[in-house]
């Protein structure tokens, strides 16, 4: 499997370490008065989609950056590779 | 006064040269490290700061090979810069005060070994010690790969046939022990 680095350009999966459901990111306000019941499904909870799955890589043997990468889980194919980084701003993280 | 003397990487007293006809592996104690992370907010600055130090930012991939100091990307906002340990000894002291609060400097002097491969058969080593594209990487391209389970950076330096490889100081027999045995099963 190959997957396409934005900034590196192609890459042996092997350099990768995956690194579970995209979601992830979207982590739970601890202020909030769900906090504990937010936290259980953040933790806990997750789909288990036959098809297409937003999912973290971690390049460890690159250069470290980790990537939401869309991939069906059926074929392996993979439709869209960002920096996590960009993703987790997009939805309006601040750092 | 303790009578303390200096080591190489593979600690011994002078850095060791393995000499064939086909490839020279020669150990290099002579390197000063420390890494640049630029600081959330402060990117400008720190860009700045090495183009000073370069100049220029090293791109992807790239490296500016320069006189004292040189610098490689690493990853996204984060470079490695080098020069000779002689007279830059305390490289990461040098590069704080001269970046200030725009990036955070971290001495790598100690965490990494330095092997220079040299030789005709240079290429056809690297490529049974990683997946690095070396024949299509050009002068100044780096790459962070896996030799020998280990994470190392390969720079491809200015001669056609010189590739530099950093690696896990604490792991540098390891290292040593893989280079060595690619290039004697090519001899």
């Amino acid at each position: 499997m190959i997957i396409n680095h934005p900034l590196l350009g192609p890459r042996d999966s092997a350099e990768f370490t995956y690194m579970g459901d995209a979601r992830l990111i979207d982590r739970p306000d601890a202020g909030s008065d769900t906090a504990a019941q937010d936290f259980y499904d953040y933790g806990y909870l997750r789909d288990n989609p036959a098809g297409w799955h937003e999912e973290l890589w971690f390049h460890e043997a690159g250069d470290r950056s980790w990537l939401v990468v869309t991939r069906n889980t059926l074929t392996h194919e993979i439709s869209d590779v960002k920096l996590a980084r960009d993703v987790a701003r997009s939805r309006g993280r601040k750092l | 006064m303790h009578n303390l003397r200096t080591v190489t990487a593979l600690g011994v007293a002078a850095p060791r040269i393995d000499r064939f006809d086909h490839i020279t592996l020669a150990e290099n104690d002579g390197l000063a490290l420390a890494s640049v992370a630029a600081r959330l907010g402060k990117e400008a600055a720190c860009h700045a700061a090495l183009g000073n130090l370069l100049g220029g930012v090293p791109d992807i991939g790239r490296t500016i090979l320069r006189d004292p100091e040189a610098g490689f990307w690493m990853g996204p906002e984060q470079w490695m810069i080098g020069a000779p340990r002689a007279t830059h000894e305390h490289l990461a002291d040098q590069l704080k005060e001269r970046f200030g609060d725009a990036a955070s400097i971290t001495e790598q002097s100690g965490a990494w070994a330095t092997f220079d491969v040299t030789g005709a058969m240079m290429r056809e080593m690297s490529e049974r010690l990683c997946n690095v594209p070396i024949r299509r990487m050009i002068a100044g391209d780096v790459q962070r790969t896996v030799i020998h389970q280990l994470g190392c950076f390969v720079i491809r330096r200015e001669a056609e046939d010189h590739i530099r490889i950093l690696g896990p100081r604490a792991s540098a027999k390891n290292l040593h022990h893989a280079l060595l045995t690619a290039a004697l099963a090519l001899a």
